[in-house]
Order: structure tokens, then sequence, then C-alpha cells
């Protein structure tokens, strides 16, 4: 699967979807493919704040339990409720269906920082 | 192998059979209404009737299902699964050893081998002290990390962060979170080594109560900088943590303490050959250098004048960690262990580690790929495998195939420094004909990889269950039949 375009990318292999200000997070094909058929998204609550970089949660895999990283700082202001029935939507639809969650962002600067979808592809050499 | 049967031995009893299992009252009877709230009390306790032989078949048929080392070789990557010599049996079944009770007047023979195995251990670590009370390893840990705190504590210091590099054990930083740490992972180096400038880096923070590190780490590399590092880790007022689970290809030889260590605890059911892995329980003595003993966990066993003594509280402890004394049973297996292999036999065991651990690789590194063997370096006491075969055949096909063979598999995906990573470490327990055995199997399975993966992918074949969906069992576990 290709890395969307129009989307921004963390090296740490999370995606972001940029909507004025508000950022919609997942992680990226190459994370759910490394991590095998997602079991579990332990995700945050409405309401936390996370500063860019932070751990923000985790998806765990039979394998593996691999940590999301906040990609801009901010407030969650929705969280992807059907991954708590079907986790496997990361998997099948990681750029999609299995987004994680929303952050309200306190600092659209940040965005700046964040890689394009060739940068990230680059990172995967 | 026999298939697995449905029946729970309470599903084995039937009217008209008759039990004979309850032993004849052998103490003065007590009117139960005199202890016991009539809520508490019940008429019938529901055991099935059932003969002891049933009782017999149904267990050694649950146990023929079961793999054991006492079956065949158990090479499960940092788990020490060594062979428990029969002698250890016969002196903790000894009655003046299994017979007593913490609470009886006299335990002197109890307290006089719980010293003599924390004086054994001293020597073996190089450590001052040693408490025999954790049940086992991570408790050990805990143990350890709470020693840390009270460290600090009493001197007034505020540290709130541990470093844990990526190839210690997974246990460290849980046991860090659960003692109210937060974690810093140190990334290894292309040795599997501690990378040092970023050792320093991270406890120049200042906020940095020490490291946990287990030295040979789980990808079988003994650290070579291990001593800078200790000492980078006390120049910032750090305490060094020393993670015994790798210690088999060690004792004997070299001494944690004299590595910079300041805390250490040890996995008896691992590297002193007492069962473990369902065959437990274990112990996880934790051993500590001269300033930190006021803070280990009561009781503590210690010598003095009058001869030994159980020192049951003291101010600046941490306090109790265990019931009574721990593990005790364990502790004389233990100690039975190290008497009966001697100072020469302890050393010759961790060698015969390293040098089985080698001998698997060098006839297995042609087809897998086996990293942090640059310029001919050897492993210790294990190594790791990046099992990329042929066909997309992975580490978990190949551990199930073992299963076929009647061998165990090796700890699969972990450390996840690697893709596909599967962990051998055959201890010194295993001969060169049963190290054969799974070279051979290994090596088989490379082969077929390349004709018939699928005969791989879906493996086990012969085992009382197939292949388990993993994936499955963790969306929609099924708890209660």
């Amino acid at each position: 699967m290709d890395n969307p375009t129009d989307l921004k990318y963390l090296a740490t292999h999370e995606w972001v979807r940029i909507d004025t200000d508000v950022a919609t997070v997942g992680v990226t094909d190459h994370a759910q493919d490394q991590l095998g058929e997602i079991v579990f998204a332990e995700l945050p609550d409405v309401g936390d704040s996370f500063s860019q970089g932070d751990d923000m949660c985790n998806i765990e895999s039979s394998k593996a339990v691999g940590e999301v990283h906040a990609p801009v700082s901010g407030e969650v202001i929705e969280v992807n409720e059907t991954l708590e029935d079907e986790p496997e939507k990361i998997n099948s639809e990681p750029y999609t269906g299995g987004y994680l969650l929303k952050i309200k962002m306190s600092n659209p600067n940040e965005v700046d920082s964040l890689l394009d979808a060739a940068a990230y592809q680059a990172t995967l050499g | 192998m026999t298939r697995i049967t449905p029946e729970l031995i309470f599903e084995k009893g039937y009217d008209g059979m008759k039990n004979n299992f309850v032993p004849k009252m052998d103490v003065e009877e007590v009117d139960l209404n005199a202890i016991l709230p009539p809520e508490f009390q019940r008429e019938d306790i529901d055991l099935p009737n059932i003969p002891e032989f049933t009782i017999v078949r149904h267990f050694v048929n649950l146990s023929e299902k079961n793999h054991s080392l006492d079956r065949s070789i158990y090479p499960l990557g940092s788990c020490t699964m060594k062979y428990n010599p029969r002698i250890n049996e016969v002196t903790a079944r000894l009655p003046g050893f299994a017979q007593i009770h913490p609470l009886q007047e006299e335990n002197d023979g109890a307290m006089e081998l719980i010293y003599n195995l924390g004086e054994q251990l001293r020597e073996i670590c190089g450590m001052d002290a040693f408490t025999m009370n954790p049940a086992a390893g991570a408790h050990g840990e805990l143990t350890g990390i709470l020693i840390f705190k009270k460290y600090f504590e009493s001197k007034g210091l505020k540290k709130d962060k541990i470093i844990v590099p990526d190839s210690a054990h997974g246990t460290n930083p849980a046991s860090s979170v659960m003692a109210g740490y937060s974690i810093i992972e140190l990334k290894s180096n292309e040795f599997g080594e501690i990378p040092l400038d970023q050792l320093e880096f991270a406890m120049q923070g200042g906020d940095v109560a020490g490291l946990m590190l287990t030295n040979p780490n789980t990808v079988g590399i003994f650290d070579r900088n291990i001593t800078k590092i200790t000492e980078i880790v006390h120049k910032y007022g750090g305490l060094c943590y020393y993670d015994g689970a790798n210690l088999n290809p060690i004792m004997g030889v070299s001494r944690p303490g004299e590595m910079g260590f300041d805390i250490i605890h040890l996995n008896l059911h691992k590297t002193f050959a007492t069962p473990h892995g369902g065959g437990g329980p274990g112990a996880g003595p934790v051993g500590v250098k001269e300033e930190l003993i006021p803070y280990l966990p009561c009781p503590q066993i210690v010598k003095g004048t009058q001869g030994l003594a159980c020192i049951e509280q003291s101010d600046t402890s941490l306090g109790r960690v265990r019931s009574f004394w721990g593990n005790f049973g364990v502790l004389v297996k233990a100690y039975t262990y190290i008497k009966a292999l001697g100072a020469e036999g302890i050393k010759r065991a961790a060698n015969m580690s390293v040098v089985n651990a080698n001998y698997l690789r060098s006839q297995l590194q042609d087809i897998y790929d086996i990293p942090y063997n640059a310029n001919g370096r050897f492993n210790m006491h294990e190594f790791v495998m990046d099992c990329h075969l042929p066909n997309g055949v992975n580490a978990e096909d190949v551990a199930k195939s073992l299963l076929d063979r009647d061998l165990y598999a090796p700890t699969i995906y972990f450390p996840l420094v690697l893709h596909e990573p599967m962990m051998v470490e055959p201890t010194e327990t295993e001969s060169q004909r049963d190290l054969d055995k799974l070279i051979t199997a290994l090596r088989e399975i490379y082969e077929l990889a390349k004709i018939n993966p699928e005969q791989l992918k879906f493996a086990p074949h012969k085992t009382p269950v197939g292949r388990l969906d993993n994936t499955y069992a963790a969306r929609k576990p099924v708890l209660k039949k």
C-alpha cells in the first residue's frame, strides 16, 4: 500500500491528517504490517492532553506492543471507539477506518516538523 | 502423543464410585459453629466420587501432554531451563527440611541453610549481603527497585526515572513502573551493547535513579564496557541494578559486584537448577552492597556473637515482601546444587553453557541469520537468530515445526531488536548428541521451507492441539467453559 500523499508522517510510523486545527492520527501501513495482527488498542481518554512526541497510547499485536507518539501537541477530542470491538481495522484500513484518535492542536506550527509521504518512505529504506 | 481429553477431573466421578483420598481425622474434632460463622460453612464440598487409580491416570495423561526437560531439550532463551539434578529433590524432601514450619519453636537448621546459601551467593556474585525472601525473579526486581527508592528517600533526593536498555528483560521496565518510576529506554548499538554517550546524556538529566542491566544481555552478548557503564551511572549519583537472569555463563567466572553493580537479583530456579516453568515455585534472592544493607526487607538472618539470629523488623528496612522466609524448599535445592558442584563445578557449568551455545551457533549460522558476531566474536550462553526463511516462513513457523519433532521451541519474538527473533539457550545440560538433534531439526526445517512451506505454516501436526489462532485467542478469549 502506498502512503497517501495528503498525509503527514512521523519517522516512528504515525500518520496525521490535518483539517484546519484538528489532527486525525493513525499508524502507517508499514507499522501495522510489522506488528502483525492487532488484538487490542489501548486508547487515551477524550480530554487528555499531550505534547508532541509523548507516548500517547499502545497498540498490541500477538507478538508485540507498539507505542504511539503524539505527532502534534493538543487535546484529544475523539477516539475511534469502533477499535474496541474491531482492532483488526488497524490492519485492514490503517489510513481510514483504522484511525486512532483526533487531536485539537494547540500549536499548529508543529505540522511543519512532520514528514511528507516521500520523506517518510525514504526512512523505510 | 495422546489427544486432548475434554474431561475435567470433576467430570470423571460418578455415583457408586467411592473416593478414598480423604485421610482419617487425626486431630481433635472441633465444633465448626464455634470457629466459623454459618455463612462460611457448607454441607457439600463437591469432590468427585473417583477412585485413586482414576486420579493417577488422569494426571499421568495430563503430564504426557506436557513437554518438560525430563523428556527432551528445552532451549528456551533467557529462561535457563537446565536439568534439575535428582539429588536436589532428595535433600528438599528430607523430613528435617520438608516437615518443618516457620512458626515452630526452633528452626536452627533452616536458618543455617538460609544463612549459608547467602554466604555462597555473596561469594559467587561479589555482593555484601543477600535476602532470600523474594519468591521469584520479577519479585526480586521489584524488591531491588524498592531498595533504590528507600535509598534515595533516605538521602532526601527525588529521582523518578530508571534507564533500561532495549536488550533488557521485559520485566525490568515493568518492575520499575510498578515501583513508581518512569522509564528511559536506551537503544543498544550494532554490537548489542550500551552506547556510552547516550547513557551519559540520560544520566545528566539529574532525575535518574539508576540503570537496570542484564549482562550478558538477551542477545547473549557480554558488554565489554561494563565497568565504564557502572562508572558513568555512579558519577551522576545513580545506582546500578544487575538482573541475574543471565548469570549462568559467568557464575564462578566474573562477579557482578566487581563490575560495579550495587543490587542484584538471582533466579535460583534458573541459574541454580531448581525446577521452574510450571514446576516452580521459584526464588529471587536480592543481593546488595554494604551501604544498601539497612534497606533490605525483613526478616533477615544475621550472624552475631550468639550465633544466628532473625531480625523481624528494623526502622530502615523496606519491610516484608513475602510471608515467612520465602520459598524455602527452593533454597534447599539451590544450596544442594552449589554444594554438589563446588567452586570448580560451578565455573565448569558456566563454561559449558557458553561452549554449547557457540557450538549451536557455529552449526547454524551458514543458513540462519545470527547477528552481533562481527569479527568472530563469541556469544555467551545464548544467541538470537533472525528467522526469515524461504517462502515467508517465519520464527513462529520454525518454533511450531520443532514441536512436531518432539523438541521444545526456543523463545520467539523476543527481544524485538530483530524482526523474527528466535532466542536459543541450550544450557550446559545438553550433550553434543542432543545438540546435534536440534541442529539437524533446524537445518531440516530450513530445507523444507524451500520445497514445502505450507507444511511449516500449518505446523504443529503431531501435538495434542494444532496451530492455535493467537489473534483470535487474544481478541475473543474464552475464559470459562
